[in-house]
């Protein structure tokens, strides 16, 4: 149902849009600010957009209450925090605000502020999947799905030929053959399934702020790649000398320690895809974090061979990110850069610090693969 | 229309509240969803207000609010006459029954309290009036500078004169002042009668005891000579706490903006008095709807449900003020102390402990006082008049105060002296800072001058700061304000490019 404030909600919402845009790398760069909720929903915590007023310091004002305590028992530090009982005052809002978007409308403020490019799936061809929209009317249904305008319209004709419309008493009673019910019709839509397989280094040089990056990093991607793609698998491997297949909290939190042999990641990946991803209607998107300190030379050679043979022809993108760790070497970077002088769908970028995400995300997805 | 289980329950509500004394504006209730009344109430209770943002911030907050069960708006009503009021739809009957009653002794208030009398009764239709106002405005200029410049005045609209309605203010601009000249010969006269201005006419037993008489017609001879011209060419010849008047009459502005400036201090003016009144309006409505219910209206079958309400709408978190909680405790403390006479110079001279605890005069006067405490009184002075230190101490009132080694609020005081005076202080001027536009030629280049009363609470530099710049594009010349900031006086000014702060010698500040 539309409402009176609906203007007025959307132009604030837009107006707080325009303070996320403006703040995104803020957000993006602490990535602990958002809060999921539920399966798309995210709220972001943000100052309250407040007017400026002539107004006394809270803190030099105090206040009075009722209550127990002594001279001196401590309230709290904000005691204005809880609201009790609602009441539309008509004093302005003091709260802060906790914006709250589905993924899509973040989706769509990352993309505009990278200038993303729209991604142009391939598979279309291929797929198709049926759909139900409810835009069709029909004669029988349940009757919580009744059509009353067209119920009425039907009895409205049908008095009017049978001479029983009356047009100083305008009353008109629908039959059951005036019945008509709101209905669906199934279409086929191009369908483009898409899956994002997400490797990940867990060496011992991997920290948890370096964790923490990948897993920033990858939350805005995954918010990417599903605007785009309706329906999007996500897998995720760890590797340290060998790879293994996680669910995504095992992704995040895993502690291990050794040494690193990616060579490993990237062949179970490449007999994942094999195996489950046929490239003529998926869109795989690979993504490598590590930083950078491969087992030896033979390992990276391995890699590339991989890399050449097995992933690069049959993927949309592959994104390896190389995380500034104090242990690593950050070799594995200059090698790739050495084996892949020309990078049709790979795209190497270096993540120094929490700041450089936001470009790092902009290197991952500025292709529009 | 209202359900016809509704409108029963209204017409007992109704005859049961007017056999108590209650005396009301016709009353009509409009049963509404939560989405609705979450959006009547963004809009400040009106069902159409101009377009702004605000509008939508609210809402979001309302909305957010109810969908979590944080807030619940149980009840909504407008000054105005008819009186609007909002019943929320699927609320129990009791509750509707309570919110009824509520709504009548608001009602009453509205109409009776004096601090109400110039209000706008037609505010419904004045708000829908508005609203077309700016859309026209909007549908001219476009969306963006009237948006940006409803932001300015919402940023300045609590720099009106409150009490200007109720005195009669020394007149600060020429204009005014020539108006007053011609009134009072026109009175003296006698060819005719002064215009009784629907605002700030004061009314006609009152004449003779204002000081300067707008009315005209206490004024004799000599007061009416013109001060000399010198002081004439100053702007302000007095300096004016309505400051939006102010600027309405001298700022720089296009007609658009200067009928927005208009509207929105119309509006600052029609809420004012709720601010003003929100303790006394609030334990007003609450003493009646449960004089009324516990009297009257309930049976055996409905006090669970009652008893559970109320006692959400008196809760007390720590570090609050509920109004609806002080209010109503208040109006019965005055009840009964009318009612048995602990009042007056004999009871408050007799010291005996035992004889003050079983005094009664049998004055049973409680009802009437109340009555006459709901005409006459607002926050301030029913605070001020009120209060007694057995009430703040039977009921466990304090003060709390930032401690900032701690970083947190702490108790500071149990004091009656302490208390009362942080009461007023947080009620006077509706808490918000007392500024007055003292000079429009500000070292002789038009720059503009406010001074705000200190009380000893600084105000808040980042706001003030932001504010004077939000003033500047209104005067369009350099804007300063006098203020004090950790106890040194000193002078703030935003000249468009940036701003200064520079102290004061002590003495030029006034306060």
């Amino acid at each position: 149902m539309s409402q009176r404030i609906d203007p007025d909600h959307s132009r604030f919402r837009q107006i707080v849009r325009g303070q996320i845009k403006n703040n995104l790398r803020k957000y993006i760069s602490s990535g602990e600010l958002i809060g999921k909720k539920g399966k798309d929903r995210v709220t972001i915590p943000m100052p309250s957009i407040d007017l400026p007023r002539f107004k006394y310091g809270s803190k030099d004002q105090g206040g009075v209450s009722q209550g127990p305590g002594d001279v001196g028992d401590s309230l709290g530090a904000d005691p204005q925090a809880g609201d009790g009982e609602g009441q539309a005052g008509s004093e302005p809002g003091q709260h802060e605000l906790e914006a709250e978007f589905t993924l899509e409308e973040l989706a769509r403020i990352l993309g505009d502020e990278l200038e993303l490019p729209h991604i142009e799936p391939k598979g279309v061809r291929t797929v198709r999947a049926p759909r139900d929209k409810y835009n069709a009317i029909r004669r029988i249904g349940p009757e919580s799905l009744k059509h009353f305008k067209r119920t009425f319209r039907e009895a409205l004709k049908r008095q009017i030929i049978m001479g029983s419309y009356d047009r100083d008493r305008p009353i008109i009673v629908p039959r059951r053959e005036d019945r008509r019910y709101r209905s669906w019709k199934e279409s086929q839509v191009p369908q483009s399934n898409a899956v994002i397989i997400y490797l990940m280094d867990v060496s011992g040089s991997m920290g948890d702020e370096q964790k923490a990056m990948v897993r920033i990093e990858s939350f805005w991607i995954d918010t990417w790649l599903r605007y785009q793609y309706k329906g999007i698998d996500s897998r995720y491997i760890i590797h340290d000398t060998k790879a293994r297949e996680v669910d995504s909290e095992t992704f995040y939190r895993t502690k291990e320690s050794g040494g690193t042999m990616i060579s490993s990641a990237y062949l179970l990946a490449a007999d994942l895809i094999e195996a489950e991803f046929p490239e003529d209607s998926w869109n795989v998107y690979v993504f490598h974090f590590s930083d950078g300190d491969n087992w030896s030379r033979e390992d990276t050679q391995k890699c590339f061979d991989t890399l050449r043979g097995r992933l690069l022809p049959r993927i949309n993108l592959f994104g390896y990110g190389q995380v500034k760790s104090p242990y690593g070497s950050g070799q594995f970077l200059h090698d790739l850069e050495e084996a892949f002088p020309e990078r049709e769908n790979l795209v190497l970028s270096p993540i120094a610090d929490r700041n450089a995400i936001m470009d790092s995300i902009r290197d991952f997805l500025g292709k529009g693969k | 229309m209202l359900p016809l289980y509704l409108q029963e329950m209204q017409s007992q509500v109704e005859a049961v509240a007017r056999a108590c004394g209650l005396n009301f504006f016709e009353t009509r209730f409009i049963l509404v969803d939560t989405k609705t009344i979450n959006e009547v109430a963004a809009y400040g209770g009106f069902p159409s207000r101009y377009p702004h943002w605000r509008f939508g911030m609210e809402y979001d907050r309302l909305a957010k609010g109810s969908k979590y069960g944080l807030s619940k708006i149980y009840e909504l009503v407008i000054n105005n006459d008819p009186c609007y009021a909002y019943l929320l739809e699927g609320n129990n009957l009791v509750d509707q029954k309570m919110v009824m009653a509520h709504v009548m002794a608001h009602n009453d208030f509205f109409k009776n309290n004096t601090y109400f009398q110039f209000t706008n009764r037609k505010m419904i239709d004045e708000m829908a009036n508005h609203a077309v106002k700016v859309q026209k405005i909007i549908d001219r200029v476009g969306i963006e500078p009237v948006e940006n410049f409803i932001d300015v005045c919402h940023s300045l609209d609590n720099l009106i004169d409150p009490y200007s309605q109720f005195i009669a203010r020394p007149p600060a601009t020429r204009d005014e002042l020539e108006d007053l000249i011609e009134e009072a010969r026109a009175a003296a006269e006698g060819n005719q009668e002064p215009e009784t201005a629907k605002k700030g006419a004061p009314r006609s037993y009152m004449k003779g005891f204002l000081s300067p008489d707008r009315s005209g017609a206490g004024r004799t001879g000599p007061d009416k000579t013109p001060p000399p011209s010198v002081q004439l060419r100053r702007e302000p010849i007095n300096p004016t706490r309505d400051v939006l008047a102010f600027l309405l009459h001298r700022a720089p502005l296009e007609d658009w903006q200067r009928t927005i400036l208009e509207l929105v201090r119309e509006e600052a003016y029609y809420f004012a008095p709720q601010a003003m009144t929100k303790i006394m309006n609030e334990g007003w409505a609450t003493f009646w709807h449960s004089r009324l219910m516990t009297h009257h209206l309930m049976d055996a079958s409905e006090v669970i449900q009652f008893a559970h309400t109320t006692s959400g709408v008196t809760a007390q978190a720590p570090g609050q003020l509920n109004p609806y909680k002080m209010g109503v405790e208040l109006f019965r403390d005055i009840a009964h102390r009318w009612d048995r006479g602990l009042h007056g110079p004999e009871y408050r001279a007799c010291d005996d402990y035992e004889k003050k605890k079983h005094w009664d005069t049998g004055a049973r006067d409680g009802l009437r006082k109340i009555f006459e405490v709901r005409r006459m009184y607002n926050d301030v002075t029913f605070i001020d008049e009120f209060l007694t230190p057995e009430f703040l101490t039977e009921r466990l009132f304090y003060t709390y105060d930032y401690n900032r080694q701690k970083s947190e609020y702490v108790i500071s005081s149990r004091e009656f002296a302490q208390i009362k005076n942080r009461l007023l202080f947080q009620l006077t001027n509706g808490g918000h800072p007392v500024i007055a536009v003292t000079d429009a030629d500000y070292v002789n280049r038009g720059e503009l001058l406010l001074e705000h009363r200190h009380f000893g609470v600084d105000l808040e530099l980042p706001y003030a700061k932001s504010t004077l710049e939000n003033l500047y594009l209104i005067w369009k010349k350099p804007v300063n304000l006098i203020t004090q900031i950790k106890d040194r006086p000193t002078l703030l000014t935003f000249d468009g490019a940036g701003h200064t702060s520079r102290d004061l010698p002590l003495a030029s500040v006034g306060g």
